[in-house]
């Protein structure tokens, strides 16, 4: 076992496939960059909110007003040069710092396939992924033939978690017994052509679009590692996102996973891809052909491969930290993010904040709109972490306006997967006392239902 | 070779539709057969459009009244202006709501119309100065139903004080003037809101009915709980009570110099409310499709009964709450504010019903989100 696991750690494999994978990687974060800004969410969720909300114990991580802007100039140049190959290690770690910065600046935006870009360039600072096709083996004089196998397989490991956890998470009984959330979502897409006055509203396809999702997420992964349904599982990756993006506003995030998908192919169809890209460089007259070449090793090999170790454990092992904490995960959301946890939940609050001084009993509502973003509102009435953090905000701005003996309590009410709006904040609690930590809140209120599974 | 898979996925899903129209007659969930353009259309034809030709005579009536007023000012004239004004301003409770189309133009066309508590010292200023343009924002506080409140209950002590500050007084004539402004704005408004809607916006705004942010319908919805939340909760009995501040504050009622109709005036806007919730035609008796028939199409059940039910009791219990109340809220803040408060909180957990559960059922955007979601 020992030795085959040796063996399987010097086999090599051709770099193209990790080449077009990064190049691939590249454009795809450009233009999301570029999309962002263009949208002028760069402005609308990160400049203009007077308060954001951080995740604990990154509360040092913030916006800094216009020059949030060179940060997402910083992530664009990265990528760019990331697609190019141009100084390879230096700008994928230029990427991370950048895009993993201007994640935790507010975790009001937080997406898993933001933690999903985070994490796979992270990855990649390990990877040579300009060892073949790039800028750097042009200034370097030298490409390689052949790359550890490994590398490439990483690429493949973490996409299968990422599939096989989302598929995990899917066994629940909401989605699979109620086709909650798919069940609201879906009768709302009536303007859909062809399909949304039909289709759309049929109790039976919610219920194949629960099942179907779920088994998809699970046995893609195998499907695609498999030479013979190869093809017919990159068929379904593109059908299964391209619908998704048709019926959800989820951004490039589908572009990108299909993007992703190629890694799966062998080296043949990648040197097709890379031959398309040489053609078209042709004008250029740039020339591959004078380098010199050699096989890739790592120099740091002991230190890689530990690396590479911890970081999957963490990846394996991080997402079950839920089971940590007692009440409903959907509830709760102790331990929701970071997990795969994707479209499981139509979760919606609404929450107001008492301001009491403790010595007179008297008080007063907030009007929130005076301190966040409707959306910023919208995403901190339902998470218990977002109430608590805004509280404290709260509760330091009202003193620094001279009001005294300050309590800050929440009323809120959350609706979660077509159950009815129920309490969810303990009215009696003062907010401003409780601590911010990894510990259960014991200040949420019990969910009174059930939701079995994963 | 990608792109036949791609081909035979996108002719699977088109079998899958047709086929799914022969047997999309039986069984739960059938096509979706709510018309959503025909709840526009009940809104317009039988909710929207009828209250606003309520309302727009009843206002015209009041401009009559004040410019007889203006006109020959005795006791007699001013009690007439007063009836009509209360009637009018009754009538406003059924439109407030309705702030889309040429209302929302007109720079929101309710700022023009019922901002509450009014600035005296705007007004006495404008009196006495000339000066003053009611079209700038600085004088939302000092036109309107507010202002007219002010003039007609409030400027004097008593109603010898009033006719006097129209007749005998330095400023009559500044008055007089004032009072003639506010009420032709108020009525130019008017008009120009019901000419829009009864000369092509009704088409407008019955066509729209899709899913996106800009829809009339998502619009309507926004518009209706802003209403509900910030024009009636807040405005009405929250911010009396104190709800928002360290201390209540009985002088921002509604109608505060009148001192009779804050609860009339609040009751009346409740039930408009509830009329569009339920779709019920303008004074008369028949429902059409609404968001109580879509909440029961989408079989929004909770806790064993629809959300349409549970919503319609909480307005019926705030309702009886406000019954509870002093006519004069005013005086119900500074006796007795534990009731107010109680009726805030009626109203309030109707907010949750509407901001949430109904708008969760819909799965319409709220506001104006933008930004990917997972």
């Amino acid at each position: 076992m020992d030795n085959r696991f040796k063996t399987y750690l010097n086999t090599h494999i051709h770099p193209a496939p990790l080449a077009v994978f990064r190049i691939g990687f590249g454009v795809m974060m450009l233009l999301s960059i570029v999309r962002f800004w263009r949208n002028g969410w760069i402005e609308t969720l990160y400049v203009l909110p007077k308060f954001h909300f951080s995740y604990y114990g990154f509360s040092w991580i913030k916006p800094i007003g216009d020059y949030t802007y060179l940060i997402f100039a910083l992530c664009g140049i990265s990528a760019f040069l990331i697609a190019i190959g141009l100084k390879y290690r230096l700008a994928i770690i230029m990427f991370f710092l950048s895009f993993t910065y201007i994640e935790l600046m507010d975790k009001t935006a937080y997406l898993n396939h933001y933690y999903f870009i985070s994490v796979l360039s992270f990855l990649m600072i390990f990877l040579p992924a300009n060892a073949y096709f790039s800028v750097d083996n042009l200034i370097k004089k030298k490409t390689y033939t052949s790359i550890p196998k490994w590398t490439v397989d990483s690429i493949k490991l973490l996409v299968g978690i990422v599939y096989i956890y989302a598929g995990l998470a899917k066994i629940n009984s909401d989605w699979l017994f109620k086709a909650m959330p798919l069940k609201i979502w879906l009768p709302s897409k009536y303007d859909l052509p062809f399909i949304g006055n039909s289709l759309m509203q049929q109790d039976w396809f919610h219920y194949a679009m629960s099942w179907s999702g779920m088994i998809y997420d699970l046995i893609i992964p195998f499907l695609l590692i498999t030479k013979r349904t190869r093809l017919f599982a990159f068929g379904l990756v593109v059908f299964f996102h391209v619908f998704t993006r048709v019926l959800f506003p989820i951004g490039m995030f589908p572009y990108i996973m299909i993007l992703t998908a190629l890694i799966f192919f062998d080296t043949d169809f990648h040197l097709r891809i890379i031959n398309v890209f040489k053609k078209a460089l042709r004008p250029l007259n740039v020339d591959f052909t004078a380098l010199k070449s050699e096989v890739y090793h790592y120099r740091r090999k002991n230190l890689v491969l530990p690396i590479m170790t911890l970081f999957f454990v963490f990846q394996i092992t991080f997402p079950f930290r839920y089971l940590l904490y007692p009440g409903e995960l959907f509830w709760t959301e102790e331990g929701f993010r970071f997990s795969w946890r994707v479209m499981l939940m139509e979760k919606m609050g609404n929450t107001t904040f008492k301001i009491v001084d403790a010595e007179t009993g008297q008080g007063f509502l907030v009007d929130n709109s005076d301190f966040l973003t409707s959306f910023q509102e919208k995403q901190m009435s339902f998470q218990p972490d977002f109430i608590l953090e805004y509280a404290h905000y709260l509760g330091d701005h009202f003193k620094s306006q001279g009001h005294k003996n300050i309590q800050v309590f929440a009323e809120s009410y959350v609706a979660l997967n077509g159950r009815l709006s129920q309490p969810y904040i303990d009215t009696n609690t003062d907010l401003y006392k409780e601590k911010e930590s990894f510990r259960h809140k014991n200040w949420i209120l019990p969910f009174h239902d059930e939701i079995k599974g994963f | 070779m990608i792109k036949k898979i791609a081909l035979v996925f996108g002719l699977i899903l088109m079998i899958g539709c047709s086929s799914s129209d022969d047997s999309g007659n039986g069984g739960d969930g059938a096509s979706d057969n709510f018309d959503r353009a025909t709840l526009l259309q009940n809104l317009a034809d039988n909710i929207i459009i009828p209250s606003y030709q309520d309302f727009g005579p009843k206002l015209t009536t009041l401009k009559a009244s004040i410019e007889n007023f203006v006109a020959t000012p005795n006791q007699s004239n001013l009690e007439t202006a007063r009836n009509h004004w209360l009637t009018a301003y009754k009538a406003w409770q059924h439109v407030e709501m309705f702030n889309i189309g040429k209302a929302e133009a007109l720079n929101e066309y309710y700022f023009f119309m019922n901002i509450y508590p009014v600035t005296v010292a705007d007004i006495e200023n404008g009196v006495s100065s000339g000066n003053y343009d009611l079209n700038t924002p600085n004088y939302h506080d000092a036109q309107g139903f507010p202002a007219l409140d002010y003039l007609l209950f409030g400027v004097a002590e008593d109603d010898a004080g009033i006719l006097e500050k129209f007749t005998s007084d330095p400023n009559s004539q500044g008055y007089k003037t004032y009072i003639t402004d506010v009420i032709n704005q108020m009525d130019n408004l008017t008009q120009q809101v019901i000419t829009d809607w009864t000369t092509g916006y009704r088409d407008q705004f019955v066509n729209s009915s899709k899913n996106t942010a800009t829809s009339s319908l998502n619009k309507f919805v926004n518009d209706f709980i802003f209403y509900y939340e910030k024009g009636l909760r807040a405005n009405k009995i929250g911010i009396p009570a104190g709800v928002f501040s360290t201390s209540p504050l009985p002088d921002r009622v509604e109608g505060y110099y009148n001192s009779e109709v804050s609860k009339a005036l609040t009751l009346e806007a409740l039930n408009a409310v509830q009329d569009v919730f339920n779709g019920k035609a303008f004074n008369g008796t028949t429902s059409g499709a609404s968001f109580k028939t879509y909440l029961e199409y989408l079989k929004v059940d909770r806790n064993g009964q629809n959300l349409s039910n549970i919503i319609n009791a909480q307005f019926d219990e705030a309702r009886t709450k406000i019954q509870a109340l002093n006519s004069n809220f005013n005086e119900q803040v500074i006796t007795d504010n534990t009731k107010m408060t109680t009726a805030y909180d009626a109203l309030q957990r109707a907010v949750v019903y509407l901001k949430v559960d109904m708008v969760q059922a819909f799965n319409i955007s709220v506001d104006y989100v933008d930004a990917d979601g997972d």
